[in-house]
């Protein structure tokens, strides 16, 4: 993959994505991908066309802090990731509460493995 | 001082898509406004666990209809990347010429639907009747007019024989005047200009650090374009970034007008260099365990496609940014202290292609 | 002002638009029109079926049949492209608006499978050769 990959840990997220505003760099998005029994989170970030990545991996369950006072970009991508994944973040500035996709009475996570294939051993 | 709250949207004559925004208003200034998006999401990421990989690129061309072909050449060279396939030359610079042509058409679009944003029907026509042309080049050389379905895994599945070349060439020598007679009435008319200059202004430092791409940003002056970076057939090409400093609609609009003149330049270059080669290249086997990352520049914007693989034909995770939804944000910060008969003409500038935002 | 010539050259051309459906263009060649089979060409192998990014065909080994739903299917070409004995081809002009849902399915002749008994293999090697010499 293209980019440096830098790891993070839930309570040095905050003070990474500062440095990298500190610098002059642009939020491109976060990816959010099933690692296990985990989540994966890539925060993608730009500068002259050269790519950065953190890489951070969290629990399901807790919530993690969000860097949406630092970018403001951040907070859609936030609520995406909340409506497809169902992880709180902890902080949003303008919190759609599940309803940015997906409609009140959906009750289904979408992208938490219900219909994925077990690869043939 | 009164505050009202007004819907805008998702049923508006001026949007493409539906998208809604509750906008607060004082006396005709806005104050403040919040997005609602959700009318057409169709959970296309999803599919990746029940359609094969091959599948998956008439999925992902089908994520907008206006720019239909960038999907497919960037989900196609993603993969590519991921399992380490080499394209052939031909098949590169096929890919640019379609790309091209796909970003004239969708600028030509965009240009009637501003020019209608104001009230310039008759511009409006003008435009999309000089759009037709290349919607005839693409229904004739792959046999569809908007979703043109000519990408493989491994390279392209159609040919273009030197008689149909010559026929683009000369077609988009008729685009290209047609368009230039139309320049001093989109960039120096006085009614043009009333209600564009000075209106939705960002400036350099707001656009980066929210998160703008595409023309959005390249209006407020920062000189990014993802194709410097060379992938696919653009390492063959050589061009310059179209870059406007005043940072508001006009400046937005020029930089897409200027922009089709730019791609009819690079379809010409692209066909001079085009060589002789095989289309496409045999793909065997499934993507391996990896992840792989690729950006390319849509008329839009830029544009990000994440990857997984697991070692079986289903992809892990697949993972699509497209600029617009880059491009709320900024928009968000430009409507507050505008006037209300402004809206319109300021949510136009950002090219919104809410189909693409919400897969 | 200065959309004025394009104006005034506008009132003295003709209308630029075609007076659908009493004028109909040509059809371009290579068109994606209507998906048409020659189903005595067919083998049955499930080729365009596995391959179908909508998933509309149903092709029945056994039963002989083939099965596809017009109004699933984005006429993309795969089915064609991939079909080993290029039974599958597309029309150079779209399929008619209908006023409710078809469906179409065509019946065949599977080729004869190898028949492994044991007694008539002598005759049976003899007699299935000949025809799968004629199917290919």
């Amino acid at each position: 993959m293209q980019g440096k990959v830098i790891d993070v840990t839930l309570d040095t997220v905050v003070g990474e994505v500062m440095n990298m505003k500190n610098e002059g760099q642009r939020l491109v998005t976060y990816s959010a991908y099933q690692d296990g029994d985990k989540l994966g989170i890539l925060y993608h970030f730009d500068k002259d066309l050269e790519t950065t990545h953190l890489r951070l991996t969290a629990d399901m369950d807790k919530p993690i802090p969000s860097v949406s006072g630092v970018y403001f970009a951040a907070m859609l991508v936030e609520n995406e990731i909340r409506d497809q994944w169902n992880v709180e973040f902890d902080g949003l500035v303008l919190d759609f509460n599940r309803t940015l996709f997906l409609d009140p009475e959906v009750t289904q996570v979408p992208l938490v493995s219900n219909v994925k294939i077990e690869p043939k051993k | 001082m009164a505050t009202t709250v007004i819907p805008f949207g998702p049923q508006h004559p001026v949007l493409p898509e539906p998208v809604h925004l509750t906008l607060k208003v004082e006396d005709e200034i806005v104050k403040e406004a919040i997005p609602a998006l959700g009318y057409v999401h169709r959970g296309l990421e999803k599919l990746a666990d029940i359609r094969d990989f091959h599948q998956m690129i008439n999925v992902c061309e089908r994520v907008c209809g206006i720019c239909s072909m960038i999907h497919g050449t960037c989900y196609s060279e993603t993969v590519e990347e991921l399992m380490g396939i080499e394209v052939t030359d031909r098949a590169k610079l096929l890919r640019v010429i379609w790309s091209e042509l796909h970003r004239t058409h969708s600028h030509l679009l965009w240009l009637g639907l501003f020019a209608d944003a104001f009230g310039f029907e008759a511009l409006f026509m003008q435009f999309w009747k000089i759009r037709e042309r290349i919607m005839d080049i693409n229904e004739s050389t792959t046999g569809s007019r908007v979703i043109v379905s000519v990408n493989v895994i491994g390279g392209v599945r159609t040919d273009l024989s030197p008689d149909q070349i010559r026929w683009i060439l000369s077609e988009i020598e008729i685009v290209e005047k047609e368009v230039k007679a139309l320049q001093e009435t989109i960039m120096n008319d006085y009614t043009v200009k009333s209600r564009t200059v000075g209106v939705g202004v960002m400036t350099k430092a707001q656009a980066w650090e929210l998160g703008a791409a595409g023309p959005t940003l390249r209006g407020s002056g920062v000189a990014q374009d993802m194709r410097q970076q060379g992938y696919g057939g653009y390492s063959f090409l050589d061009f310059e970034p179209v870059v406007e400093t005043a940072g508001d609609c006009w400046a937005r609009s020029t930089v897409r007008f200027r922009e089709v003149l730019q791609s009819i330049d690079l379809v010409r270059q692209a066909v001079a260099k085009l060589p002789e080669g095989e289309l496409a290249v045999k793909v065997k086997g499934n993507p391996p365990e990896g992840e792989a990352y690729r950006r390319v520049e849509q008329p839009r914007g830029e544009c990000v496609y994440y990857i997984r693989g697991n070692g079986t034909k289903h992809l892990d995770r697949l993972r699509i940014r497209t600029p617009t939804f880059a491009n709320i944000p900024p928009l968000l910060a430009m409507l507050p202290e505008c006037e209300l008969a402004d809206v319109p003409v300021i949510v136009l500038s950002i090219d919104p292609c809410i189909s693409c935002t919400e897969r | 002002m200065l959309f004025t010539p394009t104006v005034i050259k506008n009132l003295l051309k003709k209308p630029a638009t075609r007076k659908y459906p009493y004028e109909v263009r040509e059809p371009f060649a290579n068109y994606r029109g209507e998906l048409v089979i020659d189903i005595d060409k067919c083998i049955f192998c499930g080729m365009c079926s596995r391959k179908c990014p909508s998933q509309c065909i149903t092709v029945d080994k056994a039963a002989g049949t083939w099965q596809c739903d017009p109004h699933a299917c984005v006429y993309c070409g795969l089915c064609r492209d991939n079909c080993p004995t290029k039974c599958l081809s597309m029309k150079d002009v779209h399929r008619k608006p209908v006023t409710e849902k078809v469906i179409w399915i065509e019946h065949g002749n599977p080729p004869k499978p190898k028949k492994k008994a044991a007694a008539p293999k002598a005759e049976a090697k003899a007699e299935v050769k000949p025809d799968k010499k004629a199917d290919k």
